[in-house]
C-alpha cells in the first residue's frame, strides 16, 4: 500500500534519482525508519539511503516509515517480522530507550543487533535574554531554593530533555520527582513559550537554541557535552559548573535479530564505509549533525550503560516503576 | 520603501520560467495529495526533500509552496464533492459544501473555496511580507493560560453551531472527548485508554477519524438505505459558476475568515483547525438566513476555506521570522530551508534576504496559480457527482482506505478506520452530528495540555488563568457566546433570533 502510494508520489522523482549501481556489496536494502517523515530518524534514514546508493555500496535502498509510540511500534514490527532478514535494518535513537522503558514496550533493544552509533546532539539548558539567571551556578542556586519554581519547558515527558532535566536535578541533590516540567509537543511551540517568557529554562538539543542565541534572544547556560562544543565554545558544560552529567542524544542503525555473524560482519563494514566516506561527511555538515561514530562491542557496551541509566533515572523521576 | 524593492526582485525570481515550471508541478502535486485523504503537504515535502536536494534553493522552495498552498486547496475539493475531508482543516469545509455538491450548486461551492482561498491567501501573504516582525511578537506573547482561553471560546460557539439540538450535539462532542483521551498523555508520559494494544498510544489520528466518520459513514448509510434512497444527486443545478447572488454572500466571510486565519496561524499552538471552527460559528451567528446553515450555505463554505489558507501563510510568520516550526509541514519545510545551509529565525531576512522574499513572492505566485489552474476545473470537477452511485461510493472507499493506509500502514489503523466508520453510520441514523466528534478530538487534547501547563507553571494557583488581558477577553467573549442569547431572552422576551434552528 504504502509503496503504491509513495511510488506514485515520486513517480516524477524516479528521472532525478540515481537508479541502483550494478556492483554494490549488497544488493538490497530496506530501512525502517520507525517515526513519521521529516523527523530526526526519518532524515537519518534517508541520509544513509542518500549516502548508500550514491556511493554504490548498496545497489537499492529504499526506506519505509512506522511511525508511533517512541519508534516502539516500529521496533515491534522490525523484530517480529525480521528475523534473519540481512536485508533489513533499522534506525533508532536514545529516545527508544527510554520509550521502551515508559510504554512497558513488549520489545527491547537487546532483540536487536545492533551495528553503529551514527550521530548524536547534545542538550543544551536555554533562558530568555531578559532572565535573572546568568550562568549554571544561577540556575543550581534557584533549584536548591525551590525547585517547583523553577519550570522547564522541553519535549514529551520521559524523552531526552526531560531525562536530562531529572539528572541535572539530580547531580545538584535535589529531588528529581519535583523537576517542575513541562512538556510541549514540538520544538516550536516549547521554544515559542522560552522566547515569550512563559517558562524559567529551556532544555532542548543545542542547534534549536542556537540560531536564537546568536540573535541575543536567548542565553544558552550549558551543555551536556563531556567537552566544549566547536558550534559554541562560549557555552560551558554542564561538568565544568560541577554538575556530574554528560549525555547524547544519539541516532543509531541496528540489523535484524538472529542474522549470522557474517552478515552482521558484512553490514557493518558497509557502514563503516559509509561513515568514512565523503558523502556521508557533507552530508552531516549540511545537517549540522556530529559524527559520533561507535560500533562493535564499544557500542554495546555503551548501550548497556545508557540503558541502565535511563531506567534509574526515569525511576527516580517517577515515570517508571 | 526597501520591502517593495526586495518583493518585486523576488518576483521577479519566482517569474523565472524554470521556477513557474516548479510552481506548477508543485502545485499540481499539492492538489492531488490533498484530494487524498490522509497524505498531507508535509508527508509529500518529506519525501520529495531527498530529491530536491540536487535542485537549486530557490525552484524547491517554490516547489514546497506550491505543494502547501494546494494541499490546502485540494483538501476542500474532497471535502465539496465527496464529503471525503483530505486534511484536518478543511473538515468544516465538508458541513455545508457537502450539502451545496448534493443540490446541485457544487460549482460555487467549488468556486467560493477557490476564490476565497485565492483572497485569503494573497492578504495573508500580503500580512507575512509586511508585518511579520509585529505579528509574531503578538504571537509569542500568548501563554498557555491564553491558549486555554481560546479553546474555550471555541469549545462554546462551536458546541452550539453544529447539529439541530444542543443535546445531540454536545453527546457528539463528548464521544470526541472520550477519544481525545486514548494515548500517551504528554504531560506524564503514561499511557491513557490504551488496553494493552501499542498503536494506540500515539492515540486517535484525525483524519483517520474524520475520514472514516464522513467518508465510511457516508457510504454506509447509503448502502442500508439500499433502493429506499431515492434521492438523486444534480451534478449541476443553475450557473456552475457563481451568481451575483453567491459574490455578496461571499466576500465578507472570506474577509472575516482571513482575519480569524492570519493571526491564529502565526500562533505557535494556534493551527489551521481553530481558525474553521470559529469562522463557520461566526458566520452561522451572522448569516441573515440561519435555517440554510446544515442545508448549504455558502458562507459556510467561504469563510472556513478563507481562514485556512489565511492560516497556512499565518504558520509561516514564526517560521522565517523565528525559524519556529509550529506545523509538520513546517518543520520539514525548515529541513529543506537547512538543506540548503540557511537557518530560519531572527536573521534570516537578514542573511538570505532573496530567498526568503523568492519564497513569499512565490507563495503570490503559487496562489495565482492555483486559481487560474483550478476555476476552469471546477466544471469537469463537479461531473464527478454524475459518477453512477455504486461506482462513486466504491471509488470514495478505496480512496479512504487508500489515503489511510498510506499514511500509516497498520492494521490497527484499518481496523480503527471501519470501526469508527460504523459509529458514524450510527451516528447519522439517529440523526446526532458528526462534526463535534472530531472537533472534540482536536480541541480535547489541546485544551487539556494548555491548562496543566498553565497550573504547571503557576504551581497550581488556579488565578493564574484569570490574571492575563488576553485570557480575560477570551474568558468574557465566551461567555457572551454562551449567555448572549439568554440574556437577549430574558431582556426583550423574545427568543434570539439567531441558534433558533431547533426541530
Amino acid at each position: 500500500m504504502k509503496h503504491l502510494v509513495s511510488g506514485a508520489l515520486l513517480a516524477a522523482a524516479v528521472a532525478v534519482a540515481p537508479l541502483g549501481a550494478a556492483y554494490a556489496d549488497i544488493n538490497e536494502l530496506k530501512i525502517i525508519a520507525p517515526a513519521a517523515p521529516g523527523g530526526g530518524w526519518d532524515q537519518t534514514a534517508r541520509s544513509i539511503q542518500h549516502v548508500l546508493q550514491s556511493d554504490k555500496l548498496v545497489g537499492n535502498v529504499q526506506v519505509l516509515n512506522v511511525p508511533g509510540a517512541g519508534g516502539t511500534i516500529g521496533l515491534a514490527q522490525f523484530v517480529n517480522s525480521s528475523k534473519g532478514d540481512p536485508n533489513v535494518m533499522i534506525v533508532g535513537g536514545y529516545v527508544m530507550v527510554g520509550a521502551i522503558i515508559t510504554n512497558k514496550s513488549p520489545v527491547n533493544l537487546s532483540m536487536v543487533t545492533p551495528i553503529a552509533r551514527l550521530t548524536g546532539e547534545y542538550e543544551a539548558i536555554a533562558v530568555p535574554a531578559a532572565s535573572p539567571l546568568k550562568s549554571l551556578a544561577d540556575l543550581v542556586v534557584a533549584l536548591k531554593a525551590d525547585p517547583q519554581k523553577v519550570s522547564w519547558a522541553g519535549g514529551s515527558a520521559g524523552g531526552t530533555d526531560h531525562i536530562t532535566a531529572g539528572l541535572f536535578t539530580k547531580a545538584i541533590g535535589v529531588d528529581p520527582r519535583k523537576v517542575n516540567y513541562i512538556a510541549f509537543s514540538g520544538g516550536g511551540e516549547s521554544l515559542a513559550s522560552l522566547l515569550g517568557g512563559k517558562v524559567t529554562v529551556g532544555i532542548s538539543s543545542l542547534s534549536e537554541y542556537d540560531a536564537q542565541a546568536k540573535a541575543g534572544k536567548l542565553r544558552i547556560l550549558g551543555v551536556s557535552s563531556p567537552t566544549r562544543l566547536p558550534e559554541a565554545p562560549d557555552v560551558p558544560t554542564f561538568k565544568e559548573a560541577g554538575v556530574d552529567v554528560e549525555i547524547q542524544n544519539w541516532r543509531m542503525i541496528a540489523a535484524a535479530p538472529g542474522i549470522t555473524p557474517e552478515q552482521k560482519q558484512e553490514l557493518s563494514q558497509t557502514i563503516e564505509k559509509m561513515v568514512k566516506s565523503k558523502a556521508w561527511t557533507d552530508m552531516l555538515a549540511q545537517k549540522g549533525w556530529a559524527n559520533t561514530y561507535l560500533s562493535g562491542d564499544a557500542f554495546d557496551a555503551q548501550l548497556a550503560k545508557d540503558i541502565a541509566a535511563t531506567q534509574t533515572i526515569l525511576k527516580d523521576i517517577g515515570l517508571a516503576q | 520603501m526597501d520591502t517593495f524593492a526586495a518583493l518585486s526582485q523576488g518576483v521577479m525570481v519566482a517569474l523565472q520560467p524554470i521556477n513557474l515550471l516548479f510552481a506548477f508541478v508543485g502545485v499540481m502535486l499539492g492538489t492531488a495529495v490533498g484530494v487524498l485523504p490522509g497524505i498531507g503537504p508535509a508527508l509529500t515535502v518529506a519525501l520529495l526533500l531527498p530529491i530536491t536536494f540536487k535542485l537549486d534553493p530557490a525552484g524547491s522552495l517554490i516547489m514546497f509552496a506550491g505543494i502547501y498552498y494546494g494541499g490546502m486547496y485540494g483538501g476542500s475539493t474532497a471535502s465539496i464533492l465527496l464529503n471525503t475531508p483530505g486534511e484536518s482543516a478543511s473538515i468544516v469545509t465538508a458541513l455545508e459544501g457537502n450539502k451545496m455538491a448534493r443540490a446541485g450548486r457544487g460549482g460555487p461551492a467549488l468556486a467560493t473555496a477557490a476564490i476565497g482561498s485565492f483572497v485569503a491567501g494573497t492578504i495573508a501573504t500580503i500580512g507575512l511580507a509586511l508585518i511579520a516582525p509585529t505579528i509574531v511578537d503578538i504571537a509569542i506573547s500568548f501563554g498557555p493560560e491564553d491558549y486555554f482561553a481560546l479553546m474555550v471560546l471555541a469549545f462554546t460557539t462551536v458546541s452550539a453551531a453544529f447539529g439541530s439540538s444542543v443535546t445531540r450535539g454536545l453527546t457528539s462532542l463528548f464521544v470526541g472527548l472520550s477519544l481525545g483521551l486514548i494515548g500517551i498523555d504528554l504531560q506524564s508520559g503514561q499511557a491513557r485508554l490504551s488496553f494493552g494494544v501499542p498503536d494506540l498510544l500515539d492515540g486517535v489520528e484525525v483524519t483517520t477519524l474524520a475520514v472514516a466518520l464522513f467518508a465510511i459513514g457516508e457510504t454506509l448509510s447509503v448502502v442500508a438505505a439500499g433502493a429506499r434512497a431515492d434521492e438523486i444527486i444534480e451534478p449541476v443545478k443553475g450557473s456552475v459558476f457563481m451568481n451575483r447572488e453567491d459574490w455578496k454572500r461571499s466576500w465578507k466571510p472570506w474577509l472575516r475568515g482571513t482575519f480569524l486565519g492570519f493571526p491564529i496561524g502565526a500562533m505557535p499552538a494556534g493551527g489551521a483547525e481553530i481558525p474553521t471552527f470559529l469562522s463557520y460559528a461566526l458566520e452561522k451567528r451572522l448569516c441573515r438566513k440561519p435555517g440554510e446553515f446544515g442545508n448549504g450555505a455558502i458562507e459556510g463554505v467561504a469563510g472556513p476555506e478563507a481562514a485556512n489558507n489565511a492560516a497556512a501563510a499565518g504558520v509561516l510568520v514564526p517560521l522565517l521570522t523565528l525559524g519556529l516550526p509550529t506545523s509538520a509541514t513546517a518543520a520539514i519545510m525548515l529541513a529543506g530551508f537547512q538543506q540548503y545551509g540557511m537557518n530560519p529565525g531572527p536573521l534570516l531576512f537578514a542573511t538570505n534576504p532573496d530567498l526568503v522574499w523568492g519564497l513569499i513572492a512565490s507563495l503570490f505566485i503559487a496562489n495565482g496559480m492555483l486559481l487560474v489552474l483550478n476555476l476552469p476545473l471546477v466544471g469537469l470537477w463537479v461531473r464527478l457527482l454524475a459518477i453512477p452511485r455504486p461506482w462513486l461510493y466504491g471509488g470514495i472507499l478505496v480512496f479512504a482506505t487508500l489515503g489511510t493506509l498510506g499514511a500509516n500502514p497498520s492494521l490497527v489503523e484499518l481496523g480503527m478506520l471501519l470501526i469508527f466508520g460504523l459509529l458514524g453510520y450510527v451516528l447519522r441514523r439517529y440523526d446526532y452530528p458528526i462534526a463535534p466528534v472530531v472537533v472534540g478530538l482536536i480541541l480535547g487534547p489541546l485544551a487539556e495540555q494548555q491548562l496543566r501547563r498553565a497550573l504547571a507553571i503557576s504551581v497550581g494557583d488556579p488565578l493564574v488563568l484569570f490574571q492575563s488581558p488576553v485570557a480575560l477577553t477570551l474568558f468574557a467573549l465566551s461567555a457572551l457566546a454562551l449567555f448572549g442569547p439568554l440574556l437577549f431572552y430574558v431582556f426583550t422576551g423574545r427568543k434570539a433570533p439567531v441558534g433558533a434552528d431547533e426541530d
